[in-house]
């Protein structure tokens, strides 16, 4: 047998092996995204059924202000939940990291637990515990002077959001970041001890820098989620369908113009159009970090 | 004695931080399974941190699952079939191929595995209208397998089983074994699955929590009620019960309806710690 030559039967396992991952792939994600693209370009009337639209739909979204403000918000809602939960997260992992105690341990199982409830089911909990009438906020704020707050309202509906997802999700980049911590070679805080260097110090100066790229790729993986936003606008809507809207945000405009006006080349458009923007996003916050360090 | 004090009170400072923490993240936990245990009144009368009025629990939960016919068990049976059928065939194509691309050559290997890397970025929502219109157009909505087989596909569940099987799959037995005449899918079988087996868990759990879980994909997909999961389901009564067509109050219903639906996963979580804490591991290596 020739060097380097694959053998045959290895080969043909190989390929069978990976035939059911990749005729998935084709079916439902490279299949799917061609389709939509297709009906991106085109526009159905009942007079005229489907007609081929060129960039139409695309330059209508463009133009859309219900779409301009819904892709604006969910910009806004990235750059302010972002770092909210990616900074809260690592705050909690660097505490959790430097103690260790009965409290850490189970603090790592609370602050997980909120990963294991169904987006949906945290959504509703949280929009229960906004009511007035149901949930203990409301009073609360009012015990200590702050009025009768709407969380659902104009003013506060954004913070709701952010602190239902913020929920949701600081647990998950807790352990991420915590397991990441635990690789950070022990020897070097301990030279960090021994120089009279705090935890504090220890923290911030040692082990933060040491796990930087987890920080990073759990940044960029927040990023991509935040600009999906749907569930918490969707769950929260009918407490206060006059302030989250139906184009509150791309992915429920989007929703709502395939399935309650049957807009099914618009809403493909849409989505497209959303898709373009987590794409840069996500490429300029890479190609940031990326420059940063190399400058450093 | 001052600074000892006060050595001791810095000591203290990361213990109540963390219990501070804590307790924002089990608040609403806590609210739901008080309000579990309130009826309709009690549930908008009585202060909602604390029980109070008839302890209502069983009666909650007997009306959750008489409610509509039984509609609740139903969701419950889905979920569990959806979950299952979901997470067992995702893992079985992972390690299909997460073994494949690590230890066989083969034609399109490596055009295969960069395309499964730039897609693990794209987030499952952005491709549920996409998939919904083609599904409708071979007439597949509204079935099981509209929300069944989109999910077999868990580009994240190859990269790690490649990952792992990369590592703990033992080079000089394979060899021996072919030499020996072992087929490749007896290789597999005999030799790489008994090592890769903590990875598989893990894949496993994830897969079914992803399903157990999911919420866009089912509520694009169905619209039979028979054949939602617990998300949808709950999601239609929830929605009722607040705009108020339901006509009258279905509020106690999804309050216990939701720990029913969280309890199972949750206690999973706890049994099966050492399992998710390998996949996040991987997960932050990832890139």
């Amino acid at each position: 047998m020739r060097i380097g030559a694959v053998p045959r039967a290895e080969a043909r396992a190989g390929l069978l092996l990976v035939s059911p991952f990749a005729v998935l792939l084709a079916a439902f994600l490279l299949l799917p995204l061609a389709y939509a693209l297709w009906m991106s370009l085109h526009r159905s009337t009942l007079v005229t059924g489907s007609v081929f639209a060129g960039a139409d739909n695309y330059l209508q979204a463009l133009r859309d202000p219900e779409f301009a403000r819904g892709a604006g918000r969910v910009v806004l809602y990235g750059l302010v939940q972002t770092p909210i939960l990616i900074g809260l997260a690592l705050f909690a992992a660097l505490v959790t990291d430097a103690t260790v105690s009965r409290v850490s341990k189970m603090f790592r199982m609370a602050m997980f637990a909120p990963y294991a409830v169904p987006g949906v089911i945290g959504a509703l909990m949280w929009g229960f515990l906004y009511s007035p009438s149901l949930g203990p906020l409301t009073g609360a704020a009012e015990a200590i002077g702050l009025g009768r707050p709407d969380f659902t309202g104009k003013d506060l509906v954004f913070a709701s959001i952010v602190n239902v997802s913020t929920w949701q999700w600081v647990g998950y980049n807790m352990i991420v970041l915590y397991s990441a911590l635990q690789a950070v070679p022990g020897d070097l805080c301990e030279a960090a001890t021994i120089d009279g260097a705090g935890a504090v110090r220890i923290a911030v100066r040692i082990k933060t820098p040491m796990i930087r790229s987890a920080i990073v790729m759990a940044t960029v993986f927040t990023v991509i989620g935040t600009l999906q936003l749907f569930v918490e606008p969707f769950m929260l809507q009918p407490f206060n369908p006059g302030t989250i809207t139906d184009s509150y945000v791309p992915n429920l405009y989007a929703y709502s113009q395939a399935f309650s006006y049957q807009r099914y080349e618009y809403s493909a458009a849409l989505s497209f159009a959303l898709g373009a923007i987590v794409f840069v996003c996500s490429y300029a916050f890479l190609l940031v970090t990326r420059r940063r360090s190399v400058t450093r | 004695m001052r600074a000892n004090l006060r050595r001791a009170a810095r000591a203290r400072t990361p213990d109540l931080l963390m219990v501070a923490m804590a307790g924002y993240v089990l608040l609403p936990f806590w609210w739901m399974i008080v309000a579990a245990t309130k009826d309709n009144e009690a549930l908008f009368a009585s202060a909602p941190l604390w029980f109070s009025g008839r302890f209502s629990l069983w009666s909650n939960l007997a009306e959750l699952l008489a409610r509509d016919d039984g509609v609740f068990g139903t969701w419950i049976a889905n979920t569990v079939l959806y979950s299952a059928v979901s997470g067992v065939g995702a893992t079985a194509v992972s390690v299909c191929a997460g073994y494949a691309f690590a230890v066989l050559r083969f034609p399109f290997r490596r055009i295969l595995f960069a395309l499964l890397l730039g897609l693990v970025m794209i987030p499952g929502t952005a491709l549920v209208l996409p998939t919904y219109l083609l599904l409708s157009k071979i007439g597949l909505t509204d079935t099981i397998w509209a929300v069944i087989l989109p999910s077999l596909l868990n580009p994240f569940g190859v990269y790690l089983m490649r990952v792992y099987a990369e590592d703990a799959v033992p080079e000089e037995m394979l060899e021996a074994a072919r030499i020996d005449g072992a087929g490749e899918l007896r290789i597999l079988r005999s030799i790489a699955l008994p090592v890769m087996r903590p990875a598989v868990v893990t894949v496993l759990l994830f897969s079914v929590v992803a399903t157990w879980n999911n919420f866009f994909l089912p509520l694009v997909m169905l619209s039979d009620s028979r054949l939602f999961p617990l998300t949808v389901g709950m999601n239609s009564w929830y929605r009722a019960a607040v705009t108020g067509t339901g006509g009258e109050t279905l509020f106690n219903l999804v309050v216990v309806g939701s720990v029913v639906a969280v309890l199972p996963l949750v206690v999973a979580f706890g049994v099966l710690q050492r399992h998710w804490r390998s996949g996040l591991t991987a997960g932050s290596l990832r890139g």
